[in-house]
């Protein structure tokens, strides 16, 4: 039998914002433990949270750009749960009536495009940090990351492949990056996914029985984890047995996913309205601004880079899918270097260096300052475009000045044209046999004489005057 | 609507309520006579009335994104059952 993978996927995003969603303390990464805490943060009792309006500002603004409708009146509800985690025991969010539903975001993988739906989105406070410690019965609570504001995305059960998932979140993460209302940094949390997986007959339009697949913190992770959960649900099925509904944990040293715990079991959240927070009316003002200030998105880049600059597709979308690429390119565009040149520099040398070095593009030291210059030095025929690679691999790592390297290590363009004329004397004198050759009519002495020359002056010659020289000098004879 | 001792337990469970037997058929008539007002609200019309999520008549009630200092430590976690110089401790929790 021929199976179908059917996923849904719900995705935290932590806010940048600079306070808590309910309180002042910092949102800031780390810290000491309980540093950026205050008694609304730790759930004391007979504190009073007040709704931070970037949160609401933010949430909004990732609802228009993936095409959701904002939920003009929209509200809190108190979700009750017992963790350490949560000290209030405990969490506001939205279950009635979230800010944004019913969005849509168009996505391309090697199947084709398609469109992928949004169910909503909610605002939520994110919980603190536990450390199991192994020689004690006990748990240590660490507070710093409760009251950060999360969004929680969720979407259709829309996805068929793990391709169509890390397209979306690839597309996810541009765009709130664009929006600058998240870093989306994986591996400090700020962006998790949860993968609800099932799957059906091909054909079928009933859905399976699902799982859900917590604690995925990359991409390779999730695409891995749905590769394994959905062989393990195909072999189960084609048993015989049944898929129990529960929620499962998946294992990276391990490449498996394990029972964390059942449906059967699931906790009643007794939500009802949260009665700290009063109701937000979005005035349709309100979300004029909101859309007046949007700004230009992956999508919209990238037609824009192929029409005014008339980069190649493939490259204006691998630049435009990381905001801090396209930053970089925008500035090395605007310091006067050719875009296309920058464009070919950036998919070359930049895409090279970060994946030698293991780097994000935003943690790169190189400025577009410096990529500029040494652009502008090939263009002006100061430095060949062999050695500005070196001198690029040599300063990548530190954004050192290029202009200093260049000088310090000798490494000008030689154009002078006195100097290479008189390299070109030296050269025929010491090569006859390959003017006879040239004058025989082989072609190919032409490029040893070229080579010969080059080699003299340690190929920082400009291999247009090289050329211009030696054509000049055969043809006196 | 009927109140059962076993809907007493489940509720008195999911709060992390200990309850004594008397102490559950006591709930379970007051619990009983507190949903029974339902049945009261029930008689009216409420067909043209917008429902409301906040008994004040107040919206809107936000306040700028700015940092503030956080608490001293010492004095959050003088608040913690247990603590330890850094963290509020718990009876181990695992997932």
């Amino acid at each position: 039998m021929t199976w179908e993978t059917v996923i849904g996927l719900e995705t935290h995003v932590e806010l940048s914002t600079k306070t808590k969603i309910f309180c002042n303390c910092t949102t800031e990464f780390g810290g000491d433990p309980n540093t950026h805490c205050c008694p609304v943060c730790t759930g004391m009792p007979g504190t009073l949270p007040i709704l931070n309006e970037a949160v609401v500002k933010f949430a909004a603004k990732a609802g228009l750009a993936l095409n959701c409708s904002i939920t003009r009146n929209c509200k809190f509800d108190r979700k009750n749960y017992f963790y350490p985690d949560l000290p209030k025991a405990y969490q506001i969010s939205q279950l009635y009536l979230p800010i944004c539903r019913d969005g849509a975001v168009p996505i391309v993988t090697e199947a084709g495009e398609k469109t992928i739906r949004i169910h909503e989105i909610h605002m939520e406070e994110d919980a603190g940090k536990l450390v199991h410690d192994p020689w004690i019965d006990q748990s240590r609570a660490d507070y710093n990351r409760c009251g950060v504001p999360l969004i929680e995305i969720v979407t259709e059960p829309d996805f068929r492949s793990a391709d169509e998932v890390t397209a979306y979140l690839e597309k996810l993460r541009a765009t709130l990056q664009y929006l600058e209302v998240s870093d989306c940094k994986m591996q400090e949390g700020s962006l998790r996914c949860d993968v609800n997986l099932s799957v059906r007959p091909a054909g079928s339009s009933e859905l399976g029985t699902r799982t859900e697949m917590k604690n995925l913190n990359s991409f390779k992770a999730i695409a891995r984890s749905i590769a394994y959960e959905a062989k393990r649900q195909i072999e189960a099925l084609e048993e015989g047995k049944t898929i129990v509904q529960e929620t499962r944990r998946w294992d990276e040293n391990k490449d498996a996913t394990f029972t964390m715990r059942s449906k059967e079991n699931a906790q009643d959240y007794r939500y009802f309205p949260e009665p700290d927070i009063p109701p937000l009316e979005l005035s349709e003002e309100y979300l004029a601004a909101l859309r007046a200030e949007q700004p230009e998105l992956a999508e919209e880049k990238r037609l824009r880079y192929q029409r005014d600059y008339q980069l190649p597709p493939y490259d204006a979308a691998m630049i435009t899918g990381q905001k801090a690429l396209a930053d970089f390119f925008e500035a090395a565009v605007a310091r006067g270097a050719e875009a296309k040149q920058v464009s070919n520099w950036i998919m070359g040398e930049v895409m090279r260096q970060l994946s030698a070095l293991g780097l994000e593009a935003r943690d790169m030291k190189l400025t577009p300052r410096t990529l500029a210059r040494l652009i502008t030095l090939v263009k002006e025929g100061k430095l060949n475009r062999n050695t500005a690679v070196k001198v690029f691999d040599a300063i990548f790592d530190t954004d050192g000045d290029v202009d200093a390297y260049v000088s310090a290590h000798g490494l000008e363009q030689v154009s002078d044209a006195g100097l290479v004329g008189k390299i070109v004397d030296a050269v025929f004198a010491a090569n006859p046999k390959s003017i006879e050759d040239y004058k025989a009519g082989k072609e190919k002495a032409f490029g040893f004489l070229v080579g010969q020359v080059m080699r003299e002056l340690k190929g920082q010659a400009s291999p247009a005057v090289v050329n211009a020289a030696i054509r000049e000098k055969l043809e006196t004879l | 609507m009927k109140i059962t001792t076993e809907m007493v337990d489940y509720i008195s469970a999911l709060s992390r309520l200990k309850l004594a037997d008397a102490e559950k058929t006591a709930m379970a008539a007051q619990l009983e006579q507190i949903v029974s007002y339902m049945d009261v609200l029930n008689t009216l019309d409420t067909d043209q009335i917008e429902p409301m999520s906040h008994v004040f008549p107040v919206k809107n009630v936000v306040r700028p994104d700015e940092a503030q200092p956080s608490f001293p430590r010492e004095a959050l976690l003088k608040n913690a059952p247990v603590p330890d110089e850094e963290a509020f401790l718990s009876p181990k929790a695992v997932d």
